[in-house]
């Protein structure tokens, strides 16, 4: 089987992804299942997903040729993909456009979504009220306090935001009470999942909803520079902005395709969220994956600056392709992430969000290992309006 | 036949329903919960069902996630539970015991690992809450092997088709779950459940337990007239919960003495 055939009937990528839920979802996925089948073969749903991509997003985003930093770092010449100058700031509106599309075609008026950072719970708050539907949003306590903005901006855009303050009161905790939610409401509610992880057929319809980052760059990149790049690289949290521009990219095999974890306060310290590289495989949130757990099987607690890639799992996909050894999986620790940010506002006038600038610094470790003539394409994923009060913290300024 | 099955088999030759408190392990303390199950076998458990502690207890509601991450607090993992079911069997060796939990602890300690150690602790059944048929391939036959019944839910939701699907690879019993939701969901509607019911045991032969929206001895009652077995949790955890210390197992032994009247009321 090729590597973009995955994943099988059942949502396996090798021994990775499925359906781990209770009873009480397995129709409902089953029905998620079946309707997207028949909506991805739909030339009318796909023509208005593309339409809403266009009009709405302002796709395609740009690459844009980094100089100043390329010359800064000191060998191959870094690309932006612009994901950053969507709508809603973020790759996570290309999802949430499809999945709204699909709670519409479903006749379901009320949605759901987990989110971390926050920017997965303004582009379904957004796409709510694009679509006139009713949207609650679950955030981690600790989240709605570093996210502020974001926290306000769900509500300006007439969601509900409901904080939970179980657990570690992060992103892995929304997650739990988003499902639990969707139990509850089952009939009358579609979840909106923010990343490519969950149960079956989550991983593959935010993947294949996400891939117009990668299609887009198949193109972009031979126009800028005569042929494709020699590595993209892309941060991984759940993983949706780096599946969406890896997974077009697998057949080509000259491609480089390097995932960038949260490393935290370093992978030594313990307090990461780097599953891929310093974790396990087990089942979590309805999916196998590699995972942060204990010697009991418990989910360790994880830790970086950015929310957006605090998180203790990773998509299926991802783990498949690291076994496969078709991708690499490194960790950029919180500091080394914070200077690439300020790197990238000083040399290029882009304010990155934290969790792109895991992207950048790996980048700026790899660019210098590289020749001038060769090109490193960087997914910027988002902008960095919304960490601002993080980075000012962390300098110790009060804003 | 397993425990659970000579159980049944007694229960059903005295024409009596089945009572499955539920309590999670290690809550309210490590020490407590084997002179807690003694106290639910005295007071009328017929079947214990015992919360595996996980760290993202995801079908479940805010009185069982609580019980949870106390006993995460009090440190008590997998094999600290197989350690309090062989305590246990020292001076019980006739009441089933059911564990009841989430994939990961056993995926992490191995199906096989966790089979043979589960069976040699005296456990009889085993629900892991997130692992439905369709993914239990070199699960189920695993714990079958090792003497240990594989229990599965059904639910609301479930559709006919699936419901010979599960029936292929249960054992011991159905853990019907009689409400869409989380453990701790209120109001229960036994004229749909018993529908359901007829359904499922077209289907299938195991004896049917009906758990969720169960809070006292009245509701008991009326889920005993419908089903083998009525499965009782978040209200005994809520009960553990509110005790003052020291005061725990007497509070519990109250709440399942009403409980226990309620399904024999059933029968009679």
């Amino acid at each position: 089987m090729k590597l973009t055939d995955l994943p099988d009937s059942r949502g396996h990528f090798g021994p990775y992804g499925g359906i781990f839920v209770a009873e009480t979802l397995m129709a409902a996925l089953d029905e998620l299942r079946v309707e997207y089948d028949r909506a991805r073969q739909d030339p009318a749903f796909m023509a208005e997903f593309e339409y809403e991509l266009k009009h709405y997003v302002g796709r395609p985003s740009p690459v844009y040729h980094a100089k100043r930093l390329s010359e800064q770092y000191g060998g191959a010449q870094i690309y932006l993909k612009r994901e950053d100058l969507n709508h809603t700031g973020a790759h996570k509106i290309n999802n949430t456009i499809g999945q709204a599309l699909l709670a519409r075609r479903m006749g379901k008026k009320r949605v759901i979504a987990e989110t971390g950072a926050g920017q997965h719970g303004v582009a379904s708050a957004t796409v709510a009220a694009r679509y006139g539907m009713e949207c609650v949003v679950y955030m981690g306590a600790e989240d709605v306090a570093r996210q502020a903005p974001n926290v306000f901006r769900m509500k300006l855009l007439g969601a509900t935001v409901v904080p939970v303050s179980s657990g570690s009161k992060t992103l892995k905790d929304a997650l739990n009470e988003a499902m639990r939610d969707w139990v509850t409401n089952v009939e009358s509610t579609f979840y909106i999942l923010g990343t490519a992880a969950g149960p079956h057929p989550y991983p593959m319809l935010v993947r294949d909803f996400q891939c117009v980052i990668g299609r887009e760059c198949i193109q972009q990149m031979p126009e800028l520079t005569g042929r494709q790049p020699d590595a993209v690289v892309a941060c991984v949290g759940g993983g949706s902005n780096a599946i969406g521009v890896f997974h077009p990219y697998i057949p080509y095999e000259d491609v480089r395709l390097i995932g960038v974890e949260a490393g935290g306060s370093g992978i030594g310290s313990g307090k990461h969220a780097a599953p891929l590289t310093a974790g396990t495989p087990g089942v979590l949130h309805g999916f196998r994956s590699y995972l942060m757990q204990d010697e009991n099987g418990q989910i360790i607690e994880t830790h970086s600056v950015s929310a957006g890639l605090d998180y203790p799992g990773v998509g299926p996909e991802h783990s498949y392709l690291k076994d496969a050894g078709r991708a690499e999986y490194v960790a950029i620790d919180d500091d080394e992430a914070l200077a690439a940010f300020h790197d990238l506002c000083r040399l290029e006038g882009i304010i990155p969000a934290l969790e792109s600038s895991h992207a950048v610094a790996h980048a700026k470790k790899l660019a210098p290992t590289m020749r001038k003539d060769q090109t490193i394409l960087v997914n910027l994923s988002g902008r960095g309006d919304k960490d601002i009060n993080t980075v000012a913290k962390v300098a110790g300024i009060t804003l | 036949m397993s425990r659970i099955g000579q159980t049944f088999t007694a229960l059903k030759a005295q024409n009596k329903k089945a009572l499955i408190p539920f309590i999670t392990a290690g809550d309210p303390g490590k020490g407590l919960t084997v002179p807690l199950m003694h106290a639910l076998v005295e007071s009328g458990a017929d079947i214990i069902e015992l919360g595996v502690p996980f760290s993202d207890p995801m079908a479940d509601g805010p009185v069982i996630q609580r019980a949870s991450e106390r006993a995460l607090a009090n440190k008590v993992g997998l094999k600290d539970v197989l350690a309090m079911v062989a305590e246990f069997r020292k001076s019980n060796t006739t009441t089933p015991v059911v564990l009841m939990g989430y994939a990961n602890p056993v995926e992490h300690m191995g199906y096989e690992a966790f089979a043979r150690a589960a069976s040699t602790a005296g456990v009889d059944g085993v629900l892991t809450v997130d692992i439905p048929p369709e993914e239990s391939a070199g699960v189920a036959d695993v714990f079958k092997a090792h003497g240990l019944d594989p229990i599965f839910l059904l639910s609301p939701t479930t559709p006919e088709s699936r419901i010979e699907q599960v029936a292929a690879v249960a054992g011991g019993f159905i853990y019907y779950v009689s409400l869409k939701g989380v453990t701790g969901a209120a109001n229960l509607d036994t004229e749909e459940v018993a529908q359901k019911l007829a359904m499922v045991r077209k289907h299938c032969s195991l004896p049917v337990g009906v758990g969720f929206g169960i809070r006292d001895g009245a509701t008991a009652e009326a889920v005993a007239r419908i089903a083998d077995a009525v499965v009782v949790g978040s209200r005994i955890v809520g009960e553990i919960e509110a005790a003052p210390e020291g005061e725990c197992a007497i509070r519990v032994k109250h709440l399942l003495a009403d409980l226990r009247r309620g399904v024999d009321a059933a029968s009679k």
